[in-house]
């Protein structure tokens, strides 16, 4: 066991997958001599080498176009997109091309390229740094995403998005890159597309990823103090959703928050509502409710702390919900 | 042929060097400037093919078929038979057996001789019209036709063509082909006992204005990738010219990315086949990329979609029929006495087979199960596709209970 931050425990499992595999290498801007804007890549460019570790030009189309064709022959690059906000120029590349190299050749190309992508708020910042656009990934059919929240699982689950055989997106919890925890590197890790059950309750659930899974923590720590015993999940994977964990838990609590910073409207939250509603109606006390970010672009950093849900914005979806 | 590798600044492609008159940006670009070429129009061939590149004369002559009579049969059999198979697959669609065709004709040079300058270990990245390179890479040309019959999005195992998937999203095959020269150029450095190989990535006018263009020749030339542009600059993006996409000879733009660009007149195959594989050996010899501009013409519609009498008139096409790529080298091989009417009877013959087997391959084609493009989506199994899996052939199921009841 080391005690390492979700920035290193990437790092240290960049590294890993760079030592094991000579066919891995890691293309984005930025990230070998400086070794990337969040240093997630520090020192690797220094260990494997320019050809291991590309310094790409500013190009996000050309980057993910590149990964496509270093996978076709091949490779298994692990391509960094500096921001959540940036990722748009390589939309097309990714749902385009990358997403139906298999379809298209009817299962017999593999196109194992990994984008990693910082997201999500709280930092801050100026426009286009703060954003979650996982609902837009999720909804095109041939890519997998998953996205970790604490160290244990950002060491392992960078690894084994570089051993699929499918394209696999991760997006960072870049405001929670420097949060500490212990990870085991001995330890065989879980299936990636699975939720985790972190903190058992018996009267609600509240389902978060990536940077939210502390605030739905927090929440239900407080809300013991009310008396209510809250299960939190963390999703893990987006695509899939582990829809399985998540409908066991709600028949026994009867009642599902689903919280994530990106806006609720055709966002994940709804998407698991609709689930749960098909599969656990009668289980059901209350509506689920979803809380999230509005339907506006991402606001300004000097209002950024109203728009984000956060642990009273969760006790009031719970109060709802109980009070239904 | 200097094999040392060339810095930037010294690149210099004088042949393709003239700047176009801004006046000319309403109609076609000025055709000739600089454009090479062995075998003109009117079947004449050249004593030679030189051009001014990077300040220095490269002779083509190591790279002509033009003195191989067997070769030059074949080049022509190749033109002859791809455009047989671009009429027949005309006539599939006009009879409903096709969604869709997208016609070669007039371009059957450009893609014959690129294909035919291609080393088995050469991996080619197609646009969607690319019928005569996949021939000259031994796809079965039935195959082609799977996409426009709706039964697949492929068609054949690239991996054992060395072509890729026809790619419908312009310009996007670029950077997978500026990618995989990457993994070429990483493959070579790791085994050196590996023949050296190189990619070609094939675009047309229209898809020069695309930001992925663009990107895959910084790419390339950043990383001197062995790679090479291959654009047929066939006059027309659907309805609009080439002028609203340039306003200097394509071939022009390699030099603001630092390595060489050449234009050929695309409609001489002898030509295009030398300057391709002058290209191909610089790219694999560690010289970086280079970009060629077959000077071409589209003599048929886009597509079968397409309606060409609302946007040209048929007197340009009638100005491009004497340069047609087939006619000058039948004329060149007859006055050559390098092939008779025997030859040419029997290449008919052989095309009328080919036409009449392609017809029937393709009305034999049946469309797939839709069960079974569940597998296609993931590598690994993924719990939602399983579970809706299930449910279309419980829902499926269904209804053969129905009939089965009725």
């Amino acid at each position: 066991m080391a005690t390492m931050t979700i920035a290193k425990a990437i790092n240290e499992g960049l590294r890993a997958s760079l030592a094991s595999d000579p066919k891995t290498l890691l293309m984005g801007e930025d990230i070998g001599e400086l070794g990337g804007v969040y240093r997630v890549t520090d020192g690797l460019k220094r260990d494997f080498g320019a050809l291991r570790v590309v310094d790409s030009p500013l190009a996000e189309s050309g980057i993910i176009g590149t990964a496509i064709g270093l996978a076709l022959r091949g490779y298994r690059p692990i391509c960094e997109i500096q921001f959540d906000g940036f990722v748009f120029p390589g939309f097309n590349q990714i749902t385009t091309q990358l997403a139906k190299m298999r379809t298209r050749s009817d299962g017999m190309l593999s196109a194992p390229v990994v984008i990693r992508i910082p997201y999500g708020g709280g930092i801050g910042s100026v426009e286009h740094h703060s954003e979650s656009p996982e609902a837009l990934f999720a909804h095109t059919a041939g890519l997998r995403i998953i996205t970790p929240s604490n160290p244990q699982d950002a060491y392992w689950m960078i690894q084994q998005a570089v051993t699929c055989e499918d394209p696999v997106i991760v997006f960072e919890p870049k405001r929670r890159y420097w949060l500490k925890g212990e990870v085991d590197t001995t330890a065989p890790a879980g299936d990636p597309f699975s939720a985790h059950v972190l903190r058992r309750g018996t009267d609600a659930t509240v389902v978060a990823y990536g940077p939210l899974v502390p605030v739905a923590l927090a929440a239900a720590a407080a809300a013991e103090e009310d008396g209510r015993s809250i299960e939190v999940i963390d999703l893990r994977s987006i695509s899939p959703i582990d829809f399985d964990t998540v409908t066991e838990s709600v028949t026994r609590t009867g009642r599902l928050i689903v919280a994530h910073e990106a806006p609720t409207f055709g966002g994940i939250g709804g998407e698991i509502a609709a689930r749960i509603s098909e599969r656990a109606f009668l289980s059901l006390e209350s509506p689920v409710i979803r809380v999230g970010g509005f339907h506006m672009p991402y606001p300004v950093a000097r209002v950024e702390e109203q728009y984000l849900p956060d642990i009273d914005r969760i006790l009031e979806a719970l109060d709802r919900a109980f009070a239904y | 042929m200097n094999s040392s590798r060339l810095p930037a600044a010294e690149f210099e492609v004088e042949e393709v060097g003239r700047a176009v008159h801004s006046d000319d940006v309403d109609g076609q670009l000025e055709p000739d400037a600089g454009m090479l070429q062995i075998l003109s129009a009117d079947g004449t061939m050249a004593g030679g093919l030189t051009a001014e590149i990077a300040g220095s004369t490269v002779d083509f002559s190591p790279y002509l078929s033009a003195s191989d009579p067997a070769h030059l049969r074949s080049l022509y059999r190749d033109m002859f038979m791809i455009r047989r198979f671009d009429q027949e697959s005309t006539a599939l669609q006009r009879q409903g057996q096709l969604a869709l065709w997208v016609p070669l004709t007039g371009q059957e040079a450009a893609q014959i001789g690129s294909g035919r300058a291609l080393e088995p270990q050469d991996y080619a990245f197609p646009t969607y019209r690319e019928h005569g390179v996949a021939l000259t890479r031994g796809v079965e040309l039935p195959d082609i036709l799977r996409l426009f019959r709706g039964v697949t999005n492929g068609g054949w195992d690239p991996r054992e063509r060395n072509f890729h998937l026809y790619t419908l999203v312009l310009a996007a095959q670029s950077l997978h082909a500026v990618g995989y020269a990457m993994g070429m150029q990483r493959d070579q450095l790791a085994d050196p006992s590996l023949p050296p190989a190189a990619s070609i990535a094939y675009f047309g006018d229209g898809a020069s204005s695309e930001g992925d263009i663009h990107e895959s020749m910084v790419f390339a030339a950043s990383f001197n990738a062995p790679v090479v542009f291959f654009c047929q600059n066939n006059q027309w993006a659907i309805s609009v010219p080439s002028s609203v996409q340039t306003r200097v000879p394509l071939a022009q733009r390699a030099e603001g990315y630092g390595f060489p660009g050449i234009r050929v007149d695309g409609n001489d195959v002898v030509a295009v086949e030398a300057v391709t594989r002058w290209a191909l050996e610089h790219a694999r010899s560690g010289q970086g990329p280079v970009l060629i501009e077959a000077y071409t013409y589209r003599m048929s519609a886009h597509t079968t979609a397409d309606d060409p009498t609302k946007y040209r008139l048929s007197r340009d096409e009638q100005e491009w029929q004497p340069r047609d790529p087939l006619a000058r080298l039948e004329v060149y091989l007859r006055s050559a006495g390098m092939a008779d009417d025997t030859f040419f009877e029997e290449l008919g013959a052989e095309a009328r087979a080919m036409a009449t087997d392609l017809r029937q391959a393709v009305l034999s084609m049946t469309a797939p199960e839709l069960a079974d493009r569940f597998a296609a989506v993931y590598a690994e199994p993924h719990p939602l596709v399983q579970e809706e899996l299930r449910f279309f052939q419980e829902y499926e199921a269904g209804f053969a209970d129905e009939v089965k009841h009725a």
